[in-house]
């Protein structure tokens, strides 16, 4: 792989409340996406996917860490203009009811991004058109649409400022399951189509399978596997997303209740020492109760890579 | 599944709603039986929702409903409201989908898990609270002394909706309407719902009408399966059945829709 577009290294983030512990939502993650890639995040709620998501679009500042996209750190957002070479990450949010600006017709909110990205030959309503949606609807407010369309609109208005990295931020979970594929598909045929990376986060495991070329498993702040979506899904190998995956129901009419994951997810703020997994963990060993295992793309001490992890 | 004793706790009969107009529900025959989970599958606006809220008179304003729902010898379209407000949130309650709105957020958890018990069971503050405290522990909150506390802005979504089960589950109801409980939640959390769910029907013989579009929870949990489609069911039987052998063409479509788990495939 040359220079990744995305790269996230060792990446902290903590959130500070006055008069509670510093919680660190995501404490030394990695993660690199390619461009022309989907890559799919998934973990379960808590686990600092979003954190993530938002760091990386500068909404965050890192406690320790580096962002870089396209070889240039991501800068925390204020109050001046943002560098242009950053605003080729655009972000969809997860939802499309509080994202979109209901006094302002959709049309002007899309042709925001256009301005951005200097684009005077495109109108809004060529990008309604890409995302699937009527050349006319350019002149309705956000209320004269569905979730689903709504979306669609959030999308175009991201696409609009010509993005390298996408990045959508649980984008189908607010809307209705029929629309959450189509949603999910639509993304990544436009990422895809333009050549830019997309940064898939989603809890919703079956959907991630359907669109990501790479899956990475996020548990209490750090990325615990990475792998291709297919080779993951039929050999996980991380007793997390081994559990994640047991977990789904299948629809085959035999009445077998999902596995559970037993214990908690422990508090953030106070994470247990040693492998961050191993209370839940059915298959741990003394050395994750001492060690954490900070390697990858397996980050579990029973696949350890062979030279022993001397770091 | 354990020979469960047949008896109806909830029936629907010609259920027809219209909402300023428009037909809604053509006739739905539905009956749920104590102990068992009777789940309801379809695509958004078949009319899955509109069922649960009819049972509970919550249909939207302005909306003509006829047919007859019969609990406890009663019908619930006939009973006076007061009569119905003593049936609603104690012997029928109701889990809603969205957990970031069914739960009022200037109130805490505390108030929201303890204001009906109190009201319906007449039980004190402290036992109150210490029922509310055992709820959180059985939904799996993390602290439930401390969760009673706070408020659900300070809850994961996941969190919230376990919060809200918790509410429904306050005054051991007879009748529980799940309306897609478990979309919002993580697989992991759902597992841990399905079989709380599941275990609260076995244990107290809880009659469940769980509405979800998501055919893998429905083959879970679910000891019959309904399936709608524009305001009709067009299917009832066993879930094996139901799932293994559909009869109507509406629910093989539904069938063929879903992805083939790569898995499978390769077997």
């Amino acid at each position: 792989m040359t220079a990744p577009l995305l790269s996230v290294e060792d990446l902290v983030v903590e959130h500070r409340t006055p008069g509670r512990p510093v919680v660190r939502a995501v404490a030394g993650a990695s993660l690199h996406v390619a461009a022309g890639e989907v890559v799919g995040l998934v973990g379960e709620s808590g686990c600092g996917k979003s954190t993530l998501a938002r760091a990386v679009c500068g909404l965050h500042g890192a406690a320790s860490g580096r962002i870089l996209v396209g070889g240039r750190p991501v800068t925390p957002l204020g109050l001046r203009r943002r560098d242009p070479a950053l605003t080729g990450v655009q972000m969809v949010f997860q939802d499309p009811y509080s994202s979109l600006n209901p006094r302002r017709r959709v049309g002007a909110q899309i042709a925001d991004g256009l301005r951005t990205a200097g684009d005077s030959a495109t109108s809004p309503a060529d990008l309604l058109e890409r995302v699937g949606l009527p050349r006319d609807f350019a002149g309705r407010y956000p209320h004269e649409f569905s979730g689903g369309q709504r979306q669609r609109v959030a999308i175009a208005r991201a696409l609009a400022a010509r993005p390298s990295l996408l990045i959508g931020d649980e984008p189908i979970s607010a809307l209705d399951a029929s629309a959450q594929a189509q949603v999910a598909r639509l993304m990544r045929d436009l990422a895809v189509e333009s050549g830019a990376g997309l940064l898939f986060i989603s809890h919703d495991l079956s959907v991630v399978r359907l669109i990501a070329d790479r899956i990475a498993v996020m548990y209490l702040g750090k990325v615990v596997e990475t792998g291709p979506t297919a080779e993951v899904w039929a050999d996980p190998r991380h007793p997390y997303t081994r559990a994640l995956l047991a977990a789904i129901p299948s629809p085959d009419g035999a009445g077998v209740l999902p596995a559970e994951l037993p214990g908690d997810v422990p508090d953030p703020a106070d994470p247990p020492a040693g492998c961050r997994f191993h209370p839940r963990c059915p298959l741990v060993m003394d050395v994750c109760r001492e060690k954490e295992p900070d390697f990858g793309p397996v980050a579990c001490w029973l696949h350890a890579p062979e030279p022993s992890s001397a770091s | 599944m354990t020979a469960a004793p047949k008896t109806a706790a909830l029936t629907i009969e010609g259920l027809r709603v219209s909402i300023g107009g428009h037909d809604v529900l053509h006739g739905v025959d539905l009956t749920l039986e104590a102990g068992r989970v009777h789940g309801l599958a379809g695509e958004s606006g078949s009319g899955k929702t509109m069922t649960g809220l009819a049972v509970l008179g919550l249909l939207p304003h302005g909306s003509r409903v006829s047919g007859r729902i019969a609990f406890g010898g009663r019908d619930l379209l006939e009973m006076p409201a007061r009569e119905l407000n003593e049936v609603r949130g104690a012997k029928i309650a109701m889990v809603f989908q969205d957990p970031a709105t069914s739960l009022h957020p200037m109130l805490t958890v505390e108030r929201q898990l303890t204001e009906h018990m109190r009201h319906h069971l007449g039980v004190g503050r402290k036992e109150a609270r210490e029922r509310a405290a055992g709820l959180l522990a059985k939904v799996r909150i993390p602290g439930p002394e401390e969760a009673l506390k706070r408020y659900p802005h300070q809850f994961s979504g996941g969190m919230r909706q376990r919060i809200a089960i918790a509410v429904a589950l306050a005054c051991e109801p007879e009748v529980l309407i799940a309306d897609e409980p478990t979309t919002a939640l993580d697989v992991t959390v759902q597992a841990g719902i399905l079989r709380l769910l599941r275990g609260l029907c076995d244990d107290l013989g809880l009659a469940v009408l769980l509405v979800t579009h998501d055919l893998g929870v429905m083959s879970a949990v679910a000891d019959e399966v309904s399936v709608m489609k524009d305001g009709l069911v067009v299917e009832t039987g066993p879930r094996g059945r139901v799932l293994r052998e559909p009869s109507h063409p509406y629910t093989r479509s539904l069938l063929d829709a879903l992805p083939v788990p790569p898995a499978e495939e390769s077997r």
